[in-house]
């Protein structure tokens, strides 16, 4: 029993399967091809010194070039500047991204809660470039009067905050509507509730938050350009310009001497990036 | 007397300000400096081609910018769309559940963890040379391949929320339509595309959001020409990457100039999502 119609709609649904299955294969080449581009290139580089010392100068890097060595020194300014900036965003961002995270939850219907939300939402779709420029205004020419870490900060600090609200108010709404009241009941003072129920409750929930935060912000290079600038030496003065690993790979980029240590700094950085959210993704697992 | 309750809300209540304010602020600090260019150009700026830093005779018009942050990511979003797509319905659909499914979104979201730069640099080592070979530009550096680059970002944005709206579509409505004799095709475009359609078409208004901010990776690939791109393989600049390559140099009337094409983009980015978040909420309810 033949049955042409049929066997026409078979052959179009396997097709189309054969395509979903080709195509999806086509959007997750790209990770691959990127992974194994830095591994394959830049392994080479990371050693013990890579961590340990600073970026060589150019001439330095251009003598271990001709001479067919690995180039010496490492990234430490780097990675002393991206710990040093991203300590003081969070500083920042941490405490006032929970607390308004707490009062959306608290406030949840009111309107001006509901407008709260509307600006939170328009800021987390700002461009860092924007940012950048923001913080260049206020920090730069008015605080520091020159180009400062602090300048970076407050534009990764500006970035963190809409995605720590969010994460709080998710969070907190998950938690079962009892036990707040439980301890109402008690006769508990608010801010004991907050510190003893809620974040205590939500404590996995807030640190998964906090994590993808600062994973966004660490590869961050277009802010820090107009705010940080970059800097040869490990810095930890708020007030003065600093590098960072993104910095650092935008600097060898632009160094033919250098060009190859761009791999292996960009290897660490998307490592750090992805061990950020394999741990967060681990905190989320254990909560459900 | 002391009372602690009054005192917490006080302070969350001040903390909420902090986010009005920063957005205030960064309206107000956009918009005052951007005034004195549009003083010396008015709408001339937004609507006028020429781009010219020369002292005594400058001139400033955000056009080829503002075309080529729109045709970039039009190139990422149509690129993006049957990857993201079929990734969706592969994780959500056909291998849901699966093992399979969940290394794939795995993979996926780790593009999302990709710094713009290290894009910017896989660009420039490998799509370029790949772009060149193929005849399509002389240098490689195109609004092509900004795009390309700009649509492996967007990726892990569209296909994250499509797949949670494909999930989303209730099992009754799909098997009632397997029952009739569909295949999982027909299922998929006459059962599950119609339900999600909002969501999806969101989705994509979103990672185009997300498109139109991307710094980095364009301005290494774009090839920075001030003049309005020709066609798709021909360099160009966009609204981001025109601000990162030449506030360096800039002070006067051309900074104004760069902070204007920053609040034009503060106010695309802000209708884009705006936009996106109506048709969440019309259709969440």
């Amino acid at each position: 029993m033949e049955n042409p119609t049929l066997n026409k709609r078979i052959v179009k649904d396997r097709l189309f399967a054969g395509g979903i299955f080709l195509l999806s294969m086509v959007t997750i080449s790209p990770i691959v091809l990127i992974i194994y581009k830095l591994v394959s290139k830049g392994y080479r580089q990371i050693n013990f010194d890579f961590f340990s010392k600073k970026a060589p100068d150019t001439y330095e890097a251009m003598v271990a070039v001709n001479s067919g060595e690995i180039i010496p020194g490492g990234i430490l300014n780097g990675i002393t500047g991206t710990l040093f900036m991203v300590l003081i965003a969070s500083a920042m961002a941490i405490p006032i991204g929970l607390m308004i995270g707490i009062f959306l939850y608290d406030q949840k219907t009111k309107r001006y809660a509901g407008i709260v939300r509307d600006i939170v939402d328009i800021l987390q779709g700002v461009p860092s470039i924007v940012l950048g420029l923001i913080a260049y205004f206020w920090v730069v020419k008015n605080i520091t009067h020159g180009f400062s870490a602090l300048a970076g900060s407050t534009a990764l600090a500006i970035m963190m905050l809409p995605l720590i609200i969010r994460s709080t108010e998710e969070t907190l709404k998950m938690i079962p509507e009892s036990i707040r009241e439980a301890g109402f009941a008690l006769g508990v003072p608010y801010h004991k509730i907050i510190l003893r129920v809620l974040i205590p409750s939500g404590f996995s929930g807030l640190a998964t938050g906090i994590l993808l935060a600062i994973s966004r912000i660490i590869g961050e290079t277009a802010p820090l350009m107009l705010t940080a600038l970059g800097s040869m030496e490990v810095n930890l003065n708020m007030t003065k310009p600093t590098s960072a690993v993104p910095l650092l790979i935008w600097e060898f980029y632009n160094d033919p001497n250098m060009i190859d240590l761009i791999w292996s700094s960009s290897l660490f950085l998307m490592m750090v990036v992805l061990l950020l959210n394999l741990v967060s993704k681990q905190l989320i697992a254990k909560r459900s | 007397m002391f009372n602690s309750e009054r005192i917490v809300k006080t302070l969350l209540f001040l903390a909420s300000a902090v986010v009005i304010l920063v957005t205030a602020g960064m309206v107000y600090s956009l918009t005052s400096g951007a005034i004195p260019v549009f003083k010396e150009f008015g709408l001339r700026f937004i609507i006028s081609s020429e781009w010219n830093p020369t002292e005594g005779r400058e001139v400033y018009g955000a056009l080829p910018f503002i075309i080529g942050t729109l045709l970039t990511s039009l190139i990422a979003i149509i690129l993006c769309f049957p990857l993201a797509f079929s990734t969706s319905l592969f994780i959500g659909e056909y291998y849901r559940g699966t093992r399979m499914a969940s290394i794939t979104g795995t993979m996926v979201d780790m593009l999302a963890g990709i710094p713009s730069i290290v894009y910017g640099l896989w660009g420039f080592y490998v799509l370029r040379p790949l772009i060149v070979a193929l005849g399509w530009s002389a240098q490689g550096f195109s609004i092509f391949t900004a795009g390309v680059v700009l649509a492996i970002m967007i990726i892990p944005y569209a296909t994250s929320i499509t797949t949670e709206i494909i999930k989303m579509v209730s099992n009754d409505l799909k098997e009632a339509a397997y029952s009739l004799g569909a295949t999982r095709r027909e299922v998929i475009f006459n059962v599950i595309v119609p339900n999600a359609r909002s969501g999806i078409f969101t989705s994509y208004i979103l990672a185009f959001g997300r498109a139109l901010g991307e710094t980095m990776a364009v301005t290494m690939l774009i090839g920075n020409s001030n003049m309005i791109p020709k066609g798709i393989f021909d360099s160009g600049n966009t609204m981001a990457s025109v601000i990162a390559n030449q506030f360096g140099e800039a002070d006067g009337l051309k900074l104004s100039a760069l902070i204007a094409i920053a609040l034009l983009l503060f106010v695309i980015t802000g209708i884009i999502n705006g936009i996106g978040k109506l048709i969440v909420k019309k259709y969440s309810v």
